[in-house]
């Protein structure tokens, strides 16, 4: 009885011996992230810049300067210009945007419906996210979608609201963050935060990290800020030109 | 009798712990729909604040509960259905501290805002270390169990928890690369849509492989065990099995249809979702047919019923997932309180549930005795189940809702609802939803009073059997 085969010889061989249904499950669950993922990095149709490299800011070698937060005395980037990384300042922002789970109630991704365009902007782009690790998408809109909010509201606003967002919305359930007016950004921290992403691919010059020593001291609320400033606002996008085709 | 013969202690240890998450889980759960619904109890302390606290639930329902579930039931059945020992007891017993160390350092980091904000991920490279060890010592141990075992096949339920082992270490080693930039703070390897694509497919299939092959794992040792009825098709759990496991791989990619990933990534990832219920339903029609024949048993017997619902919620949630995951259903379920909906129908009436009757079904055996009350077990069972419908009910409306009201327009052409006005239309199912998580969570403590007086009942009478025979 212990020697019938009872489905195909295959299974039977599977079944007995667990090293060789061990080998196979290997295999076989290897195939769907092979062919989902890997072509991601190599299919040119995957980065819009590949056709549109406009939407990249080249920086030349050049720090990056904002006006908002000066590292030379001249501006090297307006927004328009193209996506670039973000500033010491704004990754500071960005991480406490990380820290507090910003994601798990906003996403960073407009998708190509007329209502997401008439409500937050032009439909995002792959490119516009090159530069984030990870990536803040989202996958829940409890509130709004952040991908284009830079520029819609002022400083002032944004403070109100991240302090007492029911002062100016009412209808609002996000949690008040009194926190980030009383703690402030470590130069330090923010510096190796930079070079750990320079390492993996971030294009920061010396001067872009040396930066980080201007942002030591600065309100947790104001960095905050300036990355949601920042968003959706980098790249030029046009409403003629066709990105996905 | 049987102690001699197999290694039940660490079982029994992972049993309690499992019942005491589950508790501890959704009530961490019903506090954040409870913030969701009354913002005043973010009481404007860090700590406790929605973006801090959703993270702690999801990983103590998933990687405690979810796990030392997983870790008691892997356990216990690879000995009986090998009739053999563990291959290492010292090796459980890491797994048990372990484990139990790891989720210690989850309860500290994550309110502390220590992530690396990628859902379902989100612990900080250290502990992520420390999860791939344990994880691969029981992997180990469990492959190794089955090696030595006395009888000739190999038993289908551990098909599935070797086929969870297999595709979690591959997810969990790929997501997890990143590069350390402090003690507790690193940054994803991976950017933008790549990284997007990575996190889906790890989340996806967190789904597909810890919390639907892995408790399919459970669902063939208990139910035929539970039922005293062998499996009803040793043919439809080879092919459900086998095909369950190519296609899960493929479906993270229905996550981001319409969004920056490429139009044929989202396509591929819909249409084997759409294919996907054929297997799903394989499961949950070999699981509900057991049952062929002795129906009656679920009259009297309470566990039974347990098994028998989470079944009939699987089949529920695992037709929903397919219906999501098409683009036109998608684009108006994708970012709602439909997606939350579809995930709790799954883990509160599936997951939770089997793991449960399966827990119960531990308790006796482990113990030798029966439970302390059969009538708070199937108290249990209905303010399980009343819970998760009232919790479904409450999120299908409310997504649904948002939905249509974000893309609604007026006669003049123009969008009728402010973003603060959908929120405001939510009130009311939010308020629903977080009584829902209380009822699940009411049956859920009574279940651990359940189990601690079963266990203490059988300690006792244990230690008076042992007084009279000395």
């Amino acid at each position: 009885m212990a020697d019938k085969i009872y489905s195909t010889k295959l299974q039977d061989a599977a079944e007995r011996n667990v090293f060789v249904l061990f080998v196979m499950l290997l295999v076989l669950l290897s195939v769907g992230g092979l062919v989902e993922i890997v072509p991601l990095f190599y299919l040119p149709d995957t980065e819009e810049y590949n056709k549109h490299p406009e939407i990249v800011w080249q920086s030349n070698g050049r720090p990056i300067s904002v006006e908002n937060f000066k590292v030379g005395d001249t501006i090297t980037w307006k927004p328009g210009d193209g996506i670039r990384p973000y500033t010491a300042l704004e990754l500071a922002g960005r991480d406490i945007y990380e820290r507090e789970g910003c994601y798990l109630c906003h996403s960073q991704m407009i998708r190509p419906f007329r209502d997401e365009k008439e409500r937050y902007g032009h439909y995002s782009l792959a490119a516009e996210s090159m530069y984030d690790h990870p990536f803040q998408w989202g996958s829940k809109r409890t509130g709004p979608d952040l991908a284009r909010v830079g520029g819609k509201y002022s400083n002032e606003w944004h403070f109100q609201h991240l302090m007492a967002p029911r002062s100016v919305v009412p209808e609002s359930v996000m949690p008040n963050f009194p926190w980030l007016a009383e703690q402030t950004v470590d130069g330090a921290t923010l510096k190796k935060h930079m070079e750990g992403l320079r390492m993996i691919g971030v294009p920061y010059t010396d001067a872009d990290i040396a930066a980080a020593d201007k942002v030591d001291g600065v309100r947790e609320v104001d960095a905050l800020i300036a990355y949601l400033q920042v968003l959706g606002t980098m790249a030029d996008i046009k409403d003629d030109v066709d990105y996905r085709e | 009798m049987e102690e001699t013969k197999y290694n039940f202690d660490v079982v029994r240890w992972f049993t309690i712990m499992a019942v005491v998450y589950l508790v501890v889980g959704t009530l961490v759960g019903v506090y954040i729909a409870s913030e969701l619904a009354w913002p005043f109890l973010n009481f404007d302390i860090p700590y406790i604040t929605f973006g801090r606290l959703r993270p702690l639930h999801t990983n103590a329902v998933i990687f405690a509960f979810g796990g030392c579930a997983l870790f008691a039931t892997s356990f216990y059945s690879v000995q009986r259905t090998g009739s053999t020992s563990l291959w290492s007891d010292k090796l459980a017993w890491f797994v048990f501290w372990g484990w139990n160390a790891i989720i210690v350092s989850a309860v500290i980091t994550l309110p502390l805002g220590l992530t690396q904000a990628k859902e379902y991920a989100e612990l900080e490279w250290p502990i992520d270390l420390a999860i791939a060890v344990v994880w691969l010592a029981w992997g180990f141990n469990f492959i190794m169990t089955i090696a030595k075992r006395k009888t000739s096949h190999i038993y289908v339920s551990n098909w599935f928890f070797m086929g969870m082992f297999v595709m979690i270490t591959y997810l969990h080693v790929v997501n997890s690369l990143a590069i350390p930039v402090g003690l507790f703070k690193s940054y994803s390897l991976f950017s933008g849509v790549q990284d997007a694509m990575i996190q889906w497919w790890w989340g996806h299939n967190a789904v597909g492989f810890y919390l639907t092959a892995g408790f399919l794992g459970i669902m063939y040792y208990f139910v035929p065990k539970q039922a005293n009825r062998p499996v009803f098709s040793y043919r439809l759990s080879v092919l459900h099995f086998w095909a369950l496991m190519f296609g899960y791989v493929w479906l993270g990619a229905h996550h981001l249809q319409y969004t920056a990933l490429p139009d044929w990534t989202g396509s591929l990832g819909a249409a084997v979702s759409l294919a996907m219920i054929i297997p799903s339903w394989g499961g949950a029609i070999n699981g509900m047919m057991t049952l062929s024949g002795a129906w009656d048993k679920l009259r009297t017997d309470y566990i039974l019923r347990f098994l028998i619902m989470s079944l009939a919620f699987y089949a529920m949630s695992t037709f929903e997932g397919p219906v999501m995951s098409s683009k036109t259903v998608n684009a108006l379920s994708h970012y709602t309180d439909w997606t939350i909906g579809h995930v709790h129908s799954g883990a509160l009436g599936w997951v939770a549930m089997v793991a449960s009757g399966a827990l119960y079904h531990l308790t006796e055996k482990l113990w030798n005795t029966r439970m302390y009350s059969a009538k708070l077990v199937n108290t249990h069972f209905w303010l399980a189940t009343i819970g998760t419908v009232v919790y479904i009910t409450a999120m299908w409306v409310s997504g649904i809702m948002q939905g249509l009201m974000w893309r609604d327009y007026d006669e003049f052409g123009t969008l009728t609802y402010t973003f603060a006005e959908s929120v405001a239309a939510m009130h009311p199912y939010y308020v629903m939803r977080a009584i829902g998580g209380m009822i699940y969570w009411t049956g859920g403590a009574i279940m651990l009073f359940n189990v601690i007086m079963t266990v203490r009942q059988a300690v006792a009478q244990r230690g008076t059997a042992a007084a009279a025979a000395a």
